[in-house]
């Protein structure tokens, strides 16, 4: 039977993204459905009742949700280009990173973006904590995989094309030479082929990130 | 070589009872040590430096943390009895979603019920919505792993026993709206894996009691 794999996502979101780069990593041939999120269409509110969101990745007619558990589904049916060890152990530790990405780091540099004065000095200073224990785990280390990229790669991936834009637009240095494994691993993960010809383009993210902050940051 | 098996523990934490769960249903002896979350102990904080959580498992002396994390790989590990996960990749994505579903929703809705501030209400509504839209999952299944319990009822066993303070303290109607979820915990108790582990409903809310009056001198 031929394989129908569709993924439901967005330009921008990088949890779409995520997914993207693991169906071009394992070569799988994919319709892209770009949604508009402020008038969802009646497919994607079928296939994802629970949450309503991106990414849903719909194979031979079966919607899966949230792009981690999309990550998993995918590295279990397609078995080349694993983006998972066998090991029990180091995939415990890339789950836990993948899981680290998106409950504390995201958030913490999210909040630095977002928020105002004291509240943007915390989320500031956990930021940076958390980009601390991410720099310790790249020690010896070209990706967060190994030699070659995995899940937990695939989930800090935004870091390599998103806090450019961040820095750009509130004018604040994110990632710094404090990070100097961070700053190497988003060059060397920049550089692969199946990542980059996938970024979002640079000045249309410029453009909606700079309205995101003046809605946060409304002139006085 | 025997494996040792460490379990980093707090009585009441639910996240840890589904630990105990998934040891017991695979038949693992393993050492179980109390933290105290105002005085964690140095090897917490060696074994999980950068979340200092519990639960954590020390297998052979390498931790693993993050309670589904540390199911999956317990049911990865020792995969010679219970499967908690099924094999068939649509059936587990679909066991990964609700379990993570349950760590979304539960534990963060049911702390505002029993902290009982000004959001009491409107979590009390969510807590009930978040039940209802589990049970649906449920349908007519004894247990979410179809006929003998899996993943996602090891997720959610653990927070039946915080039923009663959720009535106690807000009166939420559980069993009213819910009946299908109170049988299938009924059920999950005949298992002895959950019942050895689940903690005692009064006890919680007393724990409950205390952890709130000291979150509220912090």
């Amino acid at each position: 039977m031929a394989e129908e794999v569709k993924l439901f996502k967005t330009w921008s979101t990088p949890f779409g993204l995520r997914v993207v780069w693991a169906l071009k990593l394992k070569g799988i041939q994919y319709d892209a459905i770009d949604e508009d999120l402020s008038n969802k269409s009646a497919l994607l509110l079928q296939y994802n009742p629970v949450y309503k969101k991106v990414p849903v990745l719909v194979h031979n007619g079966k919607p899966i949700s949230e792009s981690l558990v999309i990550l998993e589904y995918i590295d279990e049916t397609w078995k080349q280009n694993p983006i998972l060890p066998q090991d029990p152990l180091e995939k415990a530790r890339e789950r836990f990173w993948a899981k680290f990405n998106d409950e504390k780091l995201l958030p913490s540099i999210w909040g630095v973006f977002t928020k105002e004065g004291k509240e943007r000095e915390e989320a500031i200073a956990d930021s940076l904590e958390n980009l601390q224990f991410v720099e310790e785990e790249l020690t010896g280390k070209k990706f967060f995989g190994g030699e070659k990229i995995g899940l937990a790669d695939l989930v800090f991936g935004w870091l390599a094309y998103l806090i450019c834009v961040f820095e750009e637009v509130t004018g604040l240095k994110i990632i710094d030479e404090r990070f100097p494994l961070l700053l190497a691993w988003i060059q060397e993960f920049s550089e692969l082929p199946i990542i980059k010809d996938n970024f979002p383009p640079h000045d249309k993210l410029i453009i909606r990130y700079q309205a995101f902050y003046e809605k946060y940051h409304p002139a006085k | 070589m025997e494996d040792e098996v460490v379990l980093l523990d707090l009585w009441a934490s639910p996240f840890a009872i589904r630990v105990k769960i998934a040891l017991e249903e695979k038949g693992i002896k393993y050492e179980c040590k109390q933290e105290d979350l105002f005085n964690k102990s140095h090897l917490l904080l060696e074994m999980n430096p950068i979340h200092k959580k519990i639960p954590v498992l020390i297998h052979n002396g390498k931790p693993i943390s993050e309670s589904l994390i540390i199911v999956q790989y317990i049911d990865q590990v020792w995969n010679h009895k219970s499967p908690l996960l099924p094999s068939d990749p649509y059936q587990r994505s679909q066991a990964l979603f609700w379990a993570d579903y349950i760590d979304k929703k539960i534990y963060g809705i049911g702390r505002r019920i029993w902290m009982g501030k000004e959001d009491q209400e409107e979590a009390k509504e969510e807590l009930i919505q978040t039940f209802k839209t589990i049970e649906r999952e449920l349908g007519d299944k004894l247990y979410f792993g179809g006929e003998s319990i899996g993943y996602v009822d090891v997720a959610l066993v653990p927070f039946t026993s915080w039923f009663y303070t959720y009535e106690t303290c807000a009166n939420c109607g559980i069993e009213a709206a819910c009946p299908k979820l109170i049988a299938w915990a009924k059920r999950c108790k005949e298992n002895e894996s959950v019942s050895k582990a689940l903690t005692d409903p009064l006890e919680i809310y007393g724990y409950l009691l205390q952890l709130k009056k000291r979150l509220e001198l912090q």
